[in-house]
């Protein structure tokens, strides 16, 4: 590699060759605008702004510093007088094409210019058709939609014909790349580009602020290079790849693959969480008919600093909400959604008022039917939300509708007042249930779990056991138990892992002494029980001819010893002999006389019978 | 009989250890009210149910049996056991026919650990349909055999 050395604007700097004068000024932290110059695409040298003065072996001229090559011994300005009075013509002529743009008025003001000095053609254009959309479309994403077309002041960019086409996959790429915001998509199909309800995505994204690690993750839905590649089954395979070009830790791998591992582990912790339910089947509270109608997680993504609007609460105009209803148990303690209480809404809707009295001094209606605020300080948040001058009212919100001039009309009874309330607001977040994953039957049945009737994965014990299940070794935390907020989850999960932890410690495993064994004698090799033990738990010796219990395997469950013809088999604690003579002794108990209880038994009950008289 | 008068049937319920049973436990421990006639016989599995326990509970003087585990697919601990209990029962019904014993006499079926109140239920509407069936008397049919 061959290092070169030019001066830039009286700096000496030394660089690899083959760079442009624009990248080595701005590795140099040395300011030249650009507007048709993308890191990611060839240079063009269209719009001209980026104009510098260049002298070489005493002869000085103007060139665009996006395109001339850093060559050895060069000397630039890039805020040469001369410099500043092409540039101040150039913005001229740009402005006089587009006068309306921001960017371009906001250049052309730096170069003292603010009304057009040309005559202006067409007040409505934008395109200053610096052809950036026209390299992304045919470089990057291999569309090969936009092109130019037109000679003269008859030169336009566009698709073919400047008429729809299905070329075009819809990516937004165009969009994202023009430095005036001259080009709109409108979808007719899916496309990548959909307006997502708080705004779209980029294909790659760091998940969270806080993600460990912190690494973008690309998704292949949207990605460019992966839908070409679908489209065209692989005949587009390096479409793109603008991410991969620009990481100078050379970290973008497109042939990544899912993996799937196999490991042999002591004990399994399940943490499956909960998902949101799904707003739309209450239809009185419009989910999706607004844009402001959004749920609690929602909120959270709009309240967040990494979320679409950095953190602030803004309706889907832009524009601050003046008025904002939260409206509680949406699918929770309802016969037609779930029964249940999820729990963390209370909380988390006293959060979120709390955050939107903070952020932009709205005022705030929470509709609530009971207000638990069952933890640790969290009836005094409660206290101080009120402070902070939240309405609460108490009953169900029991419709929102969406008035023609946009606002929203919450409606409920106030239990309190024993009338029917309304209020108009901006903006409203429902506080949707958590439910159990959609697939948890699936993970139940991978680990052998049982479910309680609201779905989630039921403990051993509902007060002894509670992060134990039937499975030995398998072992719940969090939401996937129930519904938890953040104290109880890493409460119940530190609890997890600490039994999880201990099992392993211990290094060997206690097995229950109720399990089966085969009486030699008896078995008659019929193998019968072999193929109905659910543990393979039941070895056939060819050796001596019979069948035998491996009783680290064995759970106890007994279907063999039910089956086994020849009653070879026992199982230790359950044996024939003692459940029949249980039966036996619930019928020749010698009968005593009970004296009457001293409660009035109701007609229902029945008061003991005389031929028994065991203890009830 | 009871003081009233009434005939009180005998009622024997197998019940397999992680479901039924506890659901008989949570129906004691939260008061559901049931009738005093069933006793029950817990099982690690339904599927321990031997066909021999039936037929001792009805020869020792039982007017009914209950045979309940796991609700299939999945449920059962044993993940399997419950199946083999589906496959048995439908037999031990012909089965009891042969033997006259109606069919009313004797319940199989599925109630989780999270049910509670479909086994009190159980116990109160099964009571009353042996009641109605009146007493079975195969204890005293066996010994005027053996006499
Ligand atoms: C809108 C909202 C606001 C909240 N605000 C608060 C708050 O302010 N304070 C508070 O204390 N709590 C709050 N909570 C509650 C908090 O989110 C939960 O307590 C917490 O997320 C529970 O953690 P978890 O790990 O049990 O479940 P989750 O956070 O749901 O995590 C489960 C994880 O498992 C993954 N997963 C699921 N199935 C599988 C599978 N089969 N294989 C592999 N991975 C799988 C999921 O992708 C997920 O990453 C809020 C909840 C909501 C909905
Ligand atoms: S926590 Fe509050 S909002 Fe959520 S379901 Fe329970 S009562 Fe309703
Ligand atoms: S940026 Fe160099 S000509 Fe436009
Ligand atoms: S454990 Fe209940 S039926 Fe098998």
């Amino acid at each position: 590699m061959s290092w070169v050395t030019l001066t830039i604007d009286g700096q000496t700097i030394q660089v690899e060759e083959g760079k442009t004068v624009l990248e080595v000024a701005r590795e140099n932290g040395i300011h030249i605008p650009t507007l048709c110059y993308h890191p990611a695409l060839e240079p063009y040298g269209a719009c001209r702004l980026c104009v510098v003065e260049i002298i070489r072996k005493g002869w000085s001229s103007l060139h665009t510093a996006c395109t001339h090559p850093a060559w050895d011994g060069l000397e630039v300005k890039t805020n040469s007088p001369l410099v500043r009075d092409v540039r101040k013509t150039i913005m001229g002529l740009l402005l006089s094409r587009c006068p309306n743009v921001p960017i371009i008025q906001e250049l052309a003001a730096e170069y003292g210019i603010t009304a057009p000095p040309f005559p202006v053609e067409d007040p409505t254009e934008n395109c200053i058709l610096c052809g950036l959309c026209v390299r992304v479309c045919n470089d990057m994403v291999q569309a090969h939609v936009l092109n130019f077309s037109g000679r003269g002041v008859k030169r336009q960019v566009g698709p073919p014909f400047m008429e729809k086409t299905r070329q075009c996959i819809g990516c937004g790429a165009c969009t994202s790349v023009c430095p005036t915001g001259a080009i709109e998509i409108v979808l007719e199909e899916a496309g990548v580009y959909q307006a997502k309800p708080l705004g779209p995505t980029a294909a790659i994204y760091v998940p969270t602020l806080q993600a460990v690690p912190r690494v973008p993750v690309i998704d292949t839905d949207s990605c460019i290079r992966f839908r070409q590649q679908d489209r065209t089954n692989g005949a587009i395979a390096d479409a793109c790849g603008a991410c991969q070009m620009l990481c100078e830790a050379n970290a973008i791998d497109f042939d990544q693959e899912d993996e799937f591992l196999d490991l042999d582990v002591g004990a399994i912790v399940v943490a499956t969480g909960f998902e949101m339910w799904d707003a739309t089947k209450l239809s009185q509270y419009s989910y999706g008919k607004s844009p402001n109608i959004i749920t609690g997680l929602e909120f959270e993504r709009l309240s967040n600093a990494g979320g679409p609007t950095g953190g602030e609460i803004l309706l889907a105009d832009g524009r601050k909400p003046e008025r904002v209803a939260v409206i509680h148990c949406v699918g929770s303690r309802d016969h037609n959604a779930h029964e249940y209480c999820s729990r963390i809404c209370c909380m988390y809707s006293l959060k979120q008022a709390h955050l939107v009295r903070d952020k932009t001094g709205a005022e705030v209606y929470e509709f609530y039917m009971d207000m638990r605020a069952f933890g640790k300080g969290y009836e005094e948040f409660y206290e101080r939300v009120q402070e902070e001058g939240v309405v609460m009212v108490r009953g169900r919100g029991a419709e929102v509708e969406v008035l023609p001039s946009g606002k929203l009309r919450v409606t409920g009874e106030d239990a309190n007042l024993g009338k029917l309330v309304a209020a108009d607001v901006d903006m409203v977040v429902l506080s949707t249930a958590i439910e159990a994953p959609h697939d948890a039957s699936e993970v139940a049945s991978l680990f052998g779990l049982g479910r309680t009737p609201d779905g989630f994965f039921a403990e051993a014990h509902p007060k002894l056991r509670p992060v134990e299940t039937n499975t030995d070794g398998v072992f719940l935390a969090g939401c996937a138990q129930g519904p938890k907020d953040v104290p109880d989850t890493v409460a119940h999960a530190g609890a997890a892992a600490s039994m999880a932890l201990a099992l392993l410690g211990k290094g060997e495993v206690t097995i229950s002494p109720a399990i089966a064994y085969v009486d030699e004698q008896f078995c008659s090799a019929c193998k019968t029980c072999i193929s109905l033990c659910p543990y393979t738990a039941i070895g056939f010796v060819e050796a001596d001819n019979v069948a035998r219990v491996n009783e680290a395997l064995c759970k106890g469950c007994g279907t063999c010893v039910a089956t086994c013809p020849a009653g070879a088999i026992t199982a230790r604690h359950f044996t024939d002999a003692q459940i029949l003579a249980q039966i036996e002794g619930l019928f020749r108990i010698p009968v005593i006389e009970i004296p009457n209880t001293q409660y009035p038994i109701p007609d229902t009950q029945l008061p003991p019978t005389k031929e028994s008289n065991h203890e009830r | 009989m009871s003081d009233n008068g009434k005939f009180e049937p005998r009622i024997v319920g197998f019940v397999c250890n992680w479901c039924t049973y506890a659901a008989a436990d949570t129906a004691g421990i939260s008061r559901l009210q049931q009738p005093p006639n069933v006793d029950v016989v817990r099982v690690m599995c339904s599927g321990r149910v031997d066909p021999v326990f039936i037929l001792k509970a009805f020869a020792e003087g039982a007017d009914g049996v209950i045979v309940s585990g796991c609700h299939p697919p999945g449920d059962c601990h044993y993940n399997s056991g419950n199946y083999k209990t589906f496959r048995r029962m439908p037999l031990i019904e012909r089965l009891l026919e042969q033997y006259g014993i109606e069919k009313g006499r004797f319940h199989w079926g599925w109630i989780s650990g999270a049910e509670a109140p479909k086994w009190a239920q159980l116990t109160r509407d099964f009571t009353e349909q042996v009641r109605n069936l009146g007493p079975l008397n195969w204890k005293r049919m066996f010994a005027s055999k053996e006499e």
